[in-house]
């Protein structure tokens, strides 16, 4: 069974990933030049469905928490362990307890046990929740090890305009944003974000500022990178950062620490993520396509929950894999 | 029943629409609430998009009267490009005007908010001014042709409920025939309750509800509070007293003490 998976950002590439462990032939087709050219690349890579359930639905969590065993085995070395930290002004203090009785998984720090945890941060919050069983990896470096992995097991790589002619029994449409105006009720909300560089400064995992108007996070990269992020606006224009945004991004990471003041901007960017009424994920059916779509801000975290439900979908289906799974 | 702008509506609940955790939550929170307006801020990027604004159309489909607002705009120009796009985007005249003066506290720039009414009402339109509680500023914007005000009760999304209650009752009392709306400031159904009491005609209400722990449960429980307020005030309250008096009859004791 030959199955043609299109678009090759976090959903199709993950897809692409668990129907090529269950032994399925796949063909990937993206129109891009090449992988995580859409909202994917700007993602912030944080496997953190505790905190992400402040807003989220339940299955955000029961789905969510998967996630980081997924990547581990898919990609050995890739995800980081460390937890989430998440911090308040003193201003917004009572944010911070509201985020508490919103979530679990938490405990409190005090600022002896903040500074234990990341040392450029000693002094500057009284105290911070701690999400011990939370992950993050770096989105690109997750989306390149991914299409180097399917590529050395042959699977095939289509790339530009057209809709993959290669012969195929079923489809897996996985591209997200573009959906939107075909799907009923699928709508895009902006995200934009920007990266810094510094070594003034060095975090250890994802810190997440609260504040009533501007929550933010901030992820640490390699090589003195970190990602500031991001915006939620009900809009599926993909047009650069406004000055808007950057302004209160750059404003909220200062505020986490002036050390971010003198860093280097490096890069800004602007992703359109498909989101449906509900803000969860969806595998819908039409014909011989198989649609993965809503990701919303979740797609490193449900992505791969959603991957092995078209996986049960596909073999439930009398489809036999082309080879023995691997 | 409560007329704004030759509009007749039974609920006296305006909703916010922003800051849901999703659009369905949002959609169940207008249900619960039986509000039959929302306010819908309109930032210039989320029109640029090829669909149109696919959350329009959900607020759209609501089903419900909808008050664009021009929440953001610092400036008199800003506002009144704002509500001329709201006017497109949502085919209404009616606009709730905001002209913010400071960045932290987010309190009206009266002295722009006066001047951008007067030439929004000029160019037709119905506004909903968001103001403070000072009387001659809502004078003024009576005659810059609003026939609505709408005092905050706090800085909005601070959840104080009424910091000033003197204030209220003396505005209330400056403005018996206009129709007044408390917006902003609101955090709890007793807060709403409580303006209700001193005769306000309705409350606007969005973070109060949107970052509640369960939005559509908050909605029912404001607008149970409002009604029970309104109700309230039409049965005439009492007014508080510094001494005891006692609710039975003391009449026909033997002593009185």
């Amino acid at each position: 069974m030959r199955i043609l998976v299109k678009g090759a950002g976090v959903a199709g590439l993950t897809v692409a990933w668990q129907l090529y462990r269950h032994g399925f032939d796949v063909t990937i087709h993206e129109r891009a030049e090449k992988v995580g050219q859409g909202a994917s690349g700007f993602a912030g890579g944080m496997l953190a469905p505790w905190c992400e359930r402040e807003s989220a639905e339940e299955p955000v969590l029961t789905l969510g928490r998967l996630a980081a065993d997924w990547w581990e085995a898919a990609l050995p070395g890739h995800v980081q362990r460390r937890g989430t930290l998440v911090v308040a002004g003193g201003r917004d203090a009572g944010e911070l307890d509201r985020f508490a009785r919103r979530t679990s998984g938490w405990e409190w720090l005090d600022e002896q046990a903040i500074a234990a945890l990341e040392p450029n941060l000693a002094g500057r919050f009284r105290k911070a929740l701690f999400f011990r069983q939370e992950a993050h990896l770096d989105p690109r470096k997750a989306l390149s090890a991914l299409t180097a992995g399917l590529e050395e097991a042959r699977m095939r790589f289509l790339f530009g305009p057209g809709d993959g002619a290669a012969h195929h029994d079923r489809v897996v449409d996985c591209t997200g944003a573009a959906r939107i105006g075909h799907v009923p009720n699928l709508r895009g909300v902006r995200g934009e974000m920007l990266r810094l560089e510094t070594s003034d400064i060095s975090l250890s995992r994802p810190v997440r500022l609260l504040h009533p108007r501007h929550p933010i996070y901030i992820v640490p990269r390699e090589r003195n990178h970190f990602m500031v992020g991001a915006t939620m606006i009900e809009s599926d224009d993909a047009g650069p950062i406004t000055a808007r945004s950057l302004m209160e991004l750059l404003n909220a990471a200062y505020a986490l620490h002036p050390a971010f003041g003198e860093a280097r901007l490096v890069d800004t960017g602007a992703g359109i993520r498909p989101a449906y009424p509900d803000n969860l994920p969806q595998v819908t059916e039409e014909g011989d396509t198989l649609h993965v779509n809503g990701l919303y801000r979740h797609g490193f975290l449900l992505a791969p929950a959603m991957a092995g439900e078209v996986a049960r979908r596909l073999l439930a289906g009398h489809a036999q894999p082309e080879r023995m799974a691997s | 029943m409560l007329k704004v702008y030759d509009i007749d509506v039974q609920s006296r609940l305006l909703l916010g629409t922003a800051r849901y955790p999703s659009p369905s939550i949002l959609a169940e929170a207008v249900r619960r609430s039986k509000t039959e307006i929302v306010t819908v801020s309109l930032r210039r990027e989320t029109s640029g998009g090829k669909s149109g604004g696919a959350f329009f159309e959900l607020i759209r489909d609501l089903g419900v009267r909808v008050l664009p607002n021009t929440a953001g705009c610092h400036s008199v120009k800003e506002a009144v490009l704002t509500a001329k796009m709201a006017r497109d985007v949502f085919r209404t005249d009616w606009i709730k005007l905001e002209v913010i003066g400071h960045h932290d506290t987010l309190q009206p720039d009266v002295f722009g908010l006066v001047e951008a009414a007067r030439i929004l009402t000029g160019e037709g339109f119905k506004v909903f001014p968001y103001t403070t509680d000072d009387l001659v500023v809502a004078e003024r914007l009576l005659e810059a042709g609003c026939r609505v005000l709408m005092p905050w009760c706090a800085p909005i999304g601070s959840a104080m409920g009424p910091v000033n209650p003197t204030a209220l009752k003396s505005f209330r009392a400056h403005f018996p025939d206009v129709p007044l709306i408390v917006d902003a400031g609101i955090g709890r159904p007793s807060h709403a309750a409580e303006v209700m009491e001193r005769g306000y005609d309705a409350v606007l209400l969005n973070t109060a509800v949107a970052g509640a722990g369960d939005p559509a449960a908050m909605a029912e429980a404001f607008a149970l509070a409002i009604a029970a307020g309104r109700l309230a005030h039409k049965a005439v309250p009492l007014e508080p007293r510094d001494m005891a008096v006692p609710s039975t009859p003391v009449i026909g004791k033997a002593v009185f003490s």
